[in-house]
């Protein structure tokens, strides 16, 4: 069950993207948290004890909502419009 | 003039573009640096793509105001250097470090209007960190700008105007908000009648919100104490207590958040002097009524000097460049800078009347439990931070930081700093005003190792 609901820009051009290996689908306009969040319901994995996190002051402030791209690349999801392609990895626990 | 380097303003809400056009309209080209990727701060933010939607049905009632600053800041292309999405990550010797376009960069300037703006106010209740909650800030996000409700059947939890503002704006979205919980009571919003003769306009539309959602079937409770979040891997309802039993309801999705806090980080690089502020209960960066701060070319505009909200903040933006100007010894209008101070007063009284009505809640230091989380970056308890500060006997906020990690972590207690501060105070019987504050570090938020290199030898060349 996903976290967000859209209510507008449902039937805006589709954005294909890969999450954790899975292709899916976000829409034209999307931050990387609405696509996640649209079809997940967390976004990462906290640095220590690994609860599930999913944003929570969607305005880059928090620092709770970073994703990282296949090549290692760290973005914050809140604040990065998606783009085609992207190949985004979440839910990894730090190694302790 | 030409040899001076430029005015650098950082934020494009309401106080960064009114301070743009002001200086505009002197003949200086400023350089106007915003981490969103369009004008409008976080009130006015707007949407990535058009998406169907009305500004009416964005904005509200605010709708004019909205649309008059996005076309006023538009009309100012040309005559301004405008950098969307860029950081201003640390601020040194006169000049900035900006991550722009993937590559940070040194700017001069001269003369410095900081419009950084505030994010809700937070203290930490069991079950915040769960997915599914966000501040009631982000929830608007969410809605205004995204265009995504954040559940099927939403809590709205805390203070404040933005509580019934975000729930109003929800409801009329045709979303399901669940109930509404104030943690002040009742009685504190016959305050509001106070308001009436300074702002008739504004306490109606509280008034009309209020009543439209009680039409709408939302309940909505006041004097709501002992908030738990349930649920394990996400939201699954609310429990509060109400007149000595428990309360409970079911929900997928919570806004929380009690009143805002301001950010203050780039004015304590700049060097400027702090004082406590009891209305904010922060330490709030010093500056008189135009918005001069104590580092002489510096100068403070809207919520992050302050919270007084976005009206203020237009008139505070314009305020603060007209100060610059006069300092600058260049032509500025003294008449219209006495209006607009004239303004900002009748908005502070009435922000006393709001303050009144939506109080910050008197017992949460007191009754937070050791096991909730304080610190959602550390993942700091409130029974650590106590123990922390009887352990080492600390009774300083920086202190506690070094010993506790608490606020240590990403955000650099943007979230948790307020409460870590109350809970200070409370553990060692001091005024919050005598706990400290947090000292800002660059870079003021994450950037890329790489970035930061580059810029250090760009700096050494």
């Amino acid at each position: 069950m996903p976290l967000l609901h859209r209510i507008a820009r449902k039937d805006h051009r589709p954005i294909g993207f890969v999450l954790d290996g899975a292709p899916c689908e976000g829409r034209e306009g999307d931050t990387l948290l609405t696509a996640i969040l649209a079809q997940r319901e967390r976004l990462r994995a906290s640095d220590f004890s690994g609860e599930p996190r999913a944003g929570f002051c969607q305005m880059g402030a928090c620092q709770d909502c970073w994703v990282a791209l296949e090549n290692g690349e760290r973005l914050r999801a809140c604040s990065t419009a998606l783009v085609a392609g992207m190949r985004i990895v979440t839910g990894q626990r730090r190694a302790a | 003039m030409s040899e001076r380097p430029q005015p650098l303003i950082v934020g494009a809400g309401p106080a960064g573009i009114r301070a743009a056009q002001a200086l505009v309209a002197a003949g200086l080209r400023p350089l106007v640096v915003d981490e969103a990727p369009a004008c409008g701060g976080q009130i006015y933010r707007q949407r990535l793509v058009p998406d169907g939607r009305s500004s009416r049905d964005l904005y509200g009632s605010e709708a004019v105001k909205a649309e008059a600053l996005h076309r006023d800041f538009a009309a100012l292309a040309g005559r301004l250097d405008y950098w969307p999405q860029s950081l201003l990550w640390n601020l040194r010797d006169g000049r900035a470090d900006i991550m722009a376009e993937g590559t940070s960069r040194q700017v001069a300037y001269d003369g410095l209007v900081l419009a950084t703006g505030a994010t809700d106010r937070i203290l930490p209740i069991p079950g915040w960190t769960l997915p599914g909650v966000f501040t009631l800030g982000g929830a608007q996000i969410a809605l205004k700008s995204q265009g995504c409700a954040i559940g099927n059947r939403i809590v709205f939890l805390g203070s404040g105007p933005l509580l019934y503002l975000v729930a109003w704006q929800h409801m009329k979205a045709g979303v399901a908000v669940a109930a509404v919980l104030d943690t002040a009571p009742f009685s504190a919003k016959f305050n509001l009648l106070r308001g009436l003769p300074l702002f008739p306009e504004i306490v109606l539309r509280g008034m009309r919100m209020t009543a439209e959602l009680r039409l709408a079937g939302v309940a909505l409770h006041y004097g709501v104490g002992d908030v738990r979040i349930l649920g394990e891997e996400r939201v699954e309802g609310i429990a509060w207590g109400a007149a000595g039993s428990e309360r409970r309801l079911p929900c997928d999705g919570i806004g929380y958040g009690l009143a805002l806090r301001s950010e203050t980080q780039l004015a304590d690089l700049a060097g400027c002097r702090f004082a406590f502020n009891a209305r904010d209960r922060a330490f709030l960066p010093e500056r008189d009524a135009a918005g001069r701060t104590s580092m002489p070319g510096v100068y403070l505009a809207g919520d992050g000097a302050g919270i007084a909200g976005a009206d203020a903040a237009e008139r505070a933006g314009e305020l603060a460049a007209l100060a610059l100007l006069e300092d600058r010894g260049l032509p500025h209008d003294a008449a219209r800078a006495q209006v607009l101070e004239a303004e900002l007063a009748r908005i502070g009284h009435f922000r006393e009347v709001l303050e009144s009505a939506f109080p910050f809640p008197p017992h949460w230091a007191t009754a937070v439990a050791d096991e909730t989380m304080l610190c959602r970056c550390e993942e700091v308890r409130a029974g650590e931070v106590r123990r922390a500060v009887a352990g080492f006997g600390v009774h300083e906020l920086n202190r506690l930081k070094a010993v506790s990690r608490v606020g240590m972590g990403r955000c650099q207690g943007r979230i948790c700093g307020a409460a870590a501060a109350e809970l200070l105070a409370h553990e060692t019987g001091r005024d919050l005003a005598a706990v400290g504050r947090l000292r800002s570090q660059a870079p003021v938020k994450p950037i890329p190792l790489t970035l930061a290199l580059d810029a250090h030898r760009e700096a050494a060349e």
